[in-house]
């Protein structure tokens, strides 16, 4: 039962097991030409690119302690669990393929097609909108069936982690919209390629959230 | 070693148009510099506050029932708010924030961080959590007095301060303060990554950088688990979910709340709660090591194993967190494995401080005040170390929880520790952040008045634990196994503290006067290596190079190399020549 | 130089505050000597690295102190030295850890044969329940818990019927024997600590959480709470008494069982009307109160709060104390009632008696009054209605001389000295945070407006 944060835990210990190989081998106090030419960028990425990598490991920590929670507590004896609407196939349906919408995008994007992009940002966004309308429709429907989120701990947490993933999204649309705004009003597709690059992967980490979730809100 | 040639290094391009306005150059400022000193100092204007909370509960467990001012309320207060300001407002803020704002970029050869906008940001709302926090002490029912780990259900229950404002607003403040270490975070972690100078490898960084840099990786994944707690506990408080409240009476009334698990609270508080003390400690042991090695002119010893401790110590933090809660009820049998993971992290911090001491070995001590608070550290870090021994071995933990022995433990690992390094730091670094020199002498007083005084407070203390003496007891009346003696010892205690409190003026007067009329500093008065030191202008300008970014060529620690004039190498010194000709390095002694 | 020094004086000076300290673990009464075993090997192993460690960085700061032209050694690492400090520590922290993982495996399994007790908290209180012949505790449900039915029992689980109730802080456990304490709370977390006996737990609300021990000297011994439980926290005391085997069983005897509790009989009013002529010389016919007479009212006080307050003086634990002039007065008079039946009679007839406020004699300021308050509402309720839960009597429209006269003697420590009026002593620590007569004023003044 603890596994999970000891799962968690061992994704830490990875972490700082990167940084550990990346030491080895070394003797810092002889100078060579070697280290006096190392450029002093250790990744080979934009830096925007490794924010969005750090802040999805943020993102990944707390949706793995949420989770973690989520199945300390359903140990507990009063656990009853939800009957989740069948309303999130649909949800879901729809988060896949803004998803898909958005690496297309992005494709495009690298292309350099901006009327392309402005249509693909377009569906993305639509479609990630009917998901969240789609999840708020959920919660009404599982409230006028009477599960209230102080009923029981598997619906408090239904509500809870679909809102927090919603409010990932929210804050996902935030950046959508801004590059979306920018392409209609004119813009090349080449002033936001690294923005719809760096919205695609964190549409997939979302979706991926989402998946797992759902999977696990629907199995237990 | 993985190491890239850079295409982006936009962060890097010299900016030539300095703000000019004085709200652009000093409050709404993007510069690294000016980022930290915000921080900086409010964090330390919390920090005194925090102290001030201290004196008033030292006075009531001195004098018990001397002051009208205290009661079992706003002694609760007073305990909740000096524990949660001191671990995270003052030392996580300062350390990371203050420090790592501005040591990073100036350590790594960079102009700023990554992402100025973002790092100005970070503090803006970090002052944000700061003011919600303070605005909880004036709520009606005052701020929370749930003790600093805030344990459901009494956090959030009936009979304890603040259970209707000031708790809602603490777990705000920290929801708000953890948006603005993240963003502060990701910044450090994107800056040392990404921005280092050429030739600056990751094993030529001082261990500063690196002490830094692992505090805010296990930050930027504990704190999430503050913040799930946080959400979770609103959560229950609020709409009465039942995540962490069981079914419970209330004043003799039944709650509506039924089978949440409150030692769920704890697994998560703790699994944010342990690397928190790393966050606060590593940065703490890079500082020291670069301190202890710039004015014992000798490298560091063991730089290698130095790095990799961090490293594993930084790991293990996530490992151990339920050593906390060996008598929470959790199951038992998890006592054996935390126990055992937790005398194994004792490993790597005792060759820190091995190699802390082998630095002094064969060095050339200049015992200045950087110095004596680096030395003074050691000293009580090897005393809150070991006995941490004790609290980490569940079965004497057994006696010893919950007892003053865990007051004195963690208050001399955790509070005395880590702030003589903030001092420490503070005066070795004066003269760059001001250029301007301190005045020794009462740095000196500042020094001896602080050492012995935490020692003469937290020494007897660990005593009273033995003896059996609760925490968290607004006062201890007659109780059975506590000679008259006790009690006096608790006199001499608040004593102790209201001296060490007092002390600190010094400290501020100190600041103050040599800001105003301090000597003008070298601009590299102790003879460091590294690159910090060797900036154009000093104190540095915002981009901190000029025109030119520095190369690194050696390590942080060419100190007294055989068959140099000099008895130090800045890092930019190319191998071929020797210390730049034509400079004075003129050590101060 | 003097760092150095210093060092070494704060090395020696540890050494013998540390020999030469009066306070130190209190005289073991358990088993658990391994405990204090494991202890002292820490100590051994710590003290030797404390010392080493600190007159080595000493002896370095006198001998490598700054000369000028004198130049540090060169010495980046030395991979032998540090391996072998690894292995020394190492081998050190295994000498700390085995021993500790031993004696903890010997605590988290409970002897076979040990004596099952349940330890209750609740904010801020320590009751106790025995299984009763049948060894069996009875099914308990914290939905269950009213007034009448303070420990949650199932009425309807046979094996509760004779669980032994105590509902008092005072527990006696047989020597000699392994004792295990069930521990439970029926609100927020506390902590069974009781310092001779060295082991401790927390009380998880929602769980059943144990410890065990065997007694080894007879004595009383300080129950504490250990985890914060709220602003009364430090005044959660209770005490066990380890007995003999003989007389342990005789004390269990004294206490009702589940079924005694639940079949025992209501007062009846007009019976205890004739007992009351005794109690109307002093507090009147209407139960109204004489302050000539320094007799307090008495009607619309709490039923439970007026029978401890009969049994504390029947058994001593009010009106014994010399100073106490007024409790020494009324101690023989709560001698007339012989038995429960009689007190529950006599304050039968009291409650049907009408509750008329009794009259404000003191004034204050009111504004004082009402900061001061806010810490008694924790317990005596917002309108200082009393709240039987938190053993917190009636205050508001009941004689104010006398919460005065009463505040005092908490204060002075005339009333709430007895070591078994557990409420009393708890009333003391209140009552001496406040500063003087004038607060004391201030306050009751408040709590005649309410």
């Amino acid at each position: 039962m603890y596994i999970t944060l000891i799962f968690i835990a061992g994704i830490m210990v990875t972490v700082i097991g990167w940084l550990l190989r990346q030491t080895f081998n070394t003797q810092p106090w002889v100078a060579t030409a070697e280290d006096n030419a190392v450029s002093g960028a250790s990744l080979d990425a934009n830096s925007k690119t490794i924010l969005l990598a750090g802040f999805l490991a943020v993102a990944t920590s707390l949706f793995g302690l949420f989770i973690s929670a989520y199945s300390l507590r359903m140990e507990m004896p009063d656990w009853s669990p939800l009957a989740e609407p069948n309303l999130l196939w649909v949800n879901t349906a729809m988060l896949v393929l803004a998803s898909i919408a958005y690496q297309w995008a992005r494709n495009v994007a690298i292309e350099g097609r901006t009327s392309a992009v402005r249509f693909g940002l377009s569906i993305a966004g639509l479609l990630t909108v009917l998901f969240l309308v789609g999840q708020m429709l959920a919660w009404q429907r599982l409230m006028s069936e009477g599960a209230y989120i102080t009923g029981n701990p598997a619906n408090a947490f239904f509500y809870m982690l679909t809102a927090v993933h919603a409010l990932h999204l929210l804050g996902g649309l935030w950046v959508w919209a801004r590059s979306t705004i920018k392409v209609w009003s004119g813009a090349e597709a080449d002033t936001v390629r690294l923005s719809v690059e760096l919205c695609a992967v964190y549409w997939h980490y979302l979706l991926l959230v989402w998946a797992i979730l759902f999977a696990m809100l629907i199995n237990t | 070693m993985a190491y890239v040639a850079i295409a982006d290094r936009d962060a890097q391009e010299y900016d030539h148009h300095e703000p000019d306005t004085f709200i652009t150059k000093y409050v709404w400022s993007q510069d690294h510099k000016v980022i930290a000193i915000q921080y900086g100092m409010t964090a330390i204007f919390v920090g005194v506050i925090a102290l001030m909370l201290s004196v008033m509960m030292r006075l009531q467990l001195g004098f018990p029932d001397s002051f009208s001012f205290i009661t079992p309320e706003s002694y609760y207060q007073f305990v909740t708010m000096h524990g949660m300001i001191m671990v995270i407002y003052l030392l996580t803020a300062l350390f990371l924030g203050g420090f790592g704002n501005y040591l990073i970029p100036l350590m790594c050869g960079s102009r700023d961080m990554v992402f100025p906008y973002l790092n100005m940001l970070s503090f803006w709302v970090y002052l944000l959590s700061v003011i919600i926090l303070l605005i909880s002490f004036f709520v009606p029912g005052g701020a929370t007095g749930a003790g600093w780990t805030l344990y459901p259900p009494q956090a959030i229950a009936q009979g304890t301060p603040g259970v209707d404002w000031g708790i809602l607003l603490m777990l705000l403040s920290l929801a708000v303060f953890i948006v603005a270490f993240t963003m502060g975070g990701l910044n450090y972690v994107t800056t040392v990554l990404q921005a280092r100078c050429r030739g600056m490898t990751l094993m030529r960084m001082p261990l500063s950088v690196w002490g830094i840099f692992v505090a805010t990786i296990l930050g930027l994944l504990a704190f999430p688990a503050l913040l799930v707690s946080a959400i979770m506990m609103l959560l229950d408080k609020t709409i009465q979910t039942s995540f962490f409240m069981p079914a419970m009476l209330s004043a003799g009334e039944q709650l509506s709340h039924t089978g949440g698990s409150p030692v769920l609270f704890q697994h998560l508080f703790w699994f944010f709660g342990h690397p928190e003390v790393y966050i606060v400690a590593l940065p703490a042991f890079g500082i020291v090591s670069d301190v202890l090695a710039t004015h014992a002119r000798k490298n560091i010893f063991g730089y290698r194993m130095m790095v990799w401790a961090i490293l594993a110590i930084g790991g293990l933090s996530f490992v151990v967190w339920a050593h906390h809660m060996y008598v929470s009820g959790m199951n038992p049998y998890f006592g054996f494995f935390f126990a055992t993971t937790t005398l194994i992290i004792a490993v790597p911090t005792a060759l820190k401080v091995y190699n802390w001491v082998l630095t002094l070995w064969q060095g050339n001590i200049h015992l200045r005040v950087p110095m004596l608070f680096a030395i003074g550290f050691i000293f009580t870090f090897i005393h809150g170390g070991l006995t941490g021994l004790f609290l980490g071995n569940v079965t004497i933990d057994l006696p010893l929880s919950d007892t003053y022995f865990v007051v004195a433990h963690f208050h001399m690992v955790m509070g005395v520790s880590p702030v003589l390094v903030v001092f420490a730091a503070i005066y070795h670094w004066f003269p760059k952040i001001t250029g301007k020199m301190y005045n020794e002498s009462l740095g000196r007083w500042h020094f001896w008045l602080t050492f012995f005084g935490t020692y003469a407070i937290y020494l007897p203390m660990h005593y009273l634990g033995f003896l059996g003496v609760p925490r968290r007891y607004f006062a201890m009346g007659s109780t059975d196994f506590m000679p008259q003696s006790a009690h006096d010892l608790n006199t001499a205690i608040t004593i102790s503290a209201i001296i060490v409190a007092l002390t600190q003026i010094l400290f501020f007067v100190n600041m103050i006067m040599s800001l105003r009329s301090g000597k003008k500093s070298d601009p590299n008065p102790w003879g460091a290596t590294t690159l910090e030191w060797q900036t154009p202008d000093n104190p540095p300008k915002h981009g901190n190079w000029g025109h030119d970014l520095p190369e690194c060529h050696r390590w942080a620690y060419d100190y007294s190399v055989p068959g140099y004039k000099d008895d130090f190498i800045p890092q930019n010194v190319p191998a071929s020549g020797d210390a730049p000709v034509g400079r004075d390095h003129g050590v101060h002694h | 130089m003097p760092l150095a020094i210093a060092l070494i004086f704060l090395v020696v000076g540890s050494l013998v505050f540390h020999f030469l300290s009066p306070w130190t673990f209190t005289p073991l009464a358990s088993n658990w000597s391994e405990i204090d075993l494991t202890i002292d090997i820490t100590f051994w192993v710590t003290g030797l690295v404390f010392v080493a460690v600190n007159l080595f960085m000493a002896y370095a700061i006198i001998k490598y102190r700054y000369k000028k032209g004198q130049k540090a050694t060169y010495d980046p690492e030395n991979s032998k030295l540090e391996w072998i400090l690894t292995i020394v520590t190492s081998v050190g922290v295994a000498a700390m850890l085995t021993p500790g993982l031993f004696v903890w495996a010997k605590f988290v399994n409970v002897p076979e044969d040990a004596v099952e007790v349940e330890a209750v908290g609740q904010q801020w209180h320590w009751t106790y329940r025995l299984p009763g012949d049948d060894g069996q505790f009875g099914n308990v449900d914290t939905a269950r818990i009213t007034s009448d039915n303070p420990f949650g029992m199932d009425p309807d689980d046979p094996a509760g019927q004779d669980d032994i109730l105590i509902y008092d802080g005072e527990m006696h456990i047989p020597i000699g024997v392994p004792v295990k304490f069930n521990l439970r709370s029926k609100d927020v977390l506390h902590d069974f600590a009781i310092a001779e006996f060295r082991v401790k737990m927390d009380l998880v609300p929602g769980m059943v959480t144990y410890l065990w021990l065997t007694p080894t000297k007879t004595g009383r011994f300080e129950v504490l709470c250990e985890e914060l439980c709220g602003i009364a926290h430090h005044t959660m005391r209770g005490a066990v008494i380890v007995d003999e085997m003989d007389d342990f069983e005789k004390w269990a005897a004294t206490w009702p069982t589940f079924a005694d509790t639940q079949s025992a009989v209501a007062g009846n009013a007009a019976v205890g009307a004739a007992q009351y002529a005794v109690c109307a010389a002093c507090h009147g016919q209407q139960g109204e109160g004489n302050k000539a007479l320094n007799a307090p009212k008495i009607t619309g006080q709490g039923e439970w709060y007026l029978r401890r307050q009969l049994e504390n003086y029947k058994a001593g634990r009010r009106g014994t104390h010399e100073d106490d002039v007024y409790g020494r007065q009324m101690a023989p008079m709560a001698m007339t009632l012989p038995n429960d039946a009689a007190i529950s009679n006599v304050i039968a007839h009291i409650q049907s008696l009408p509750d008329e406020p009794a009259p404000s004699t003191i004034d204050g300021d009111l504004a004082n009054g009402a900061r001061l308050y806010a810490v008694c509402a924790y317990c005596h309720g917002d309108n200082a209605q009393g709240i039987q839960a938190l053993n917190a009597p009636r205050m508001a429209g009941m004689t104010d001389w006398y919460l005065a006269s009463q505040l005092h003697n908490f204060k002075q420590g005339i009333r709430g000295k007895h070591p078994n009026d557990f409420q009393g002593k708890q009333m003391g620590f209140m009552a001496r945070t406040l500063q003087s007569e004038k607060d004391i004023n201030d306050l009751v003044a408040y709590i005649n407006t309410l």
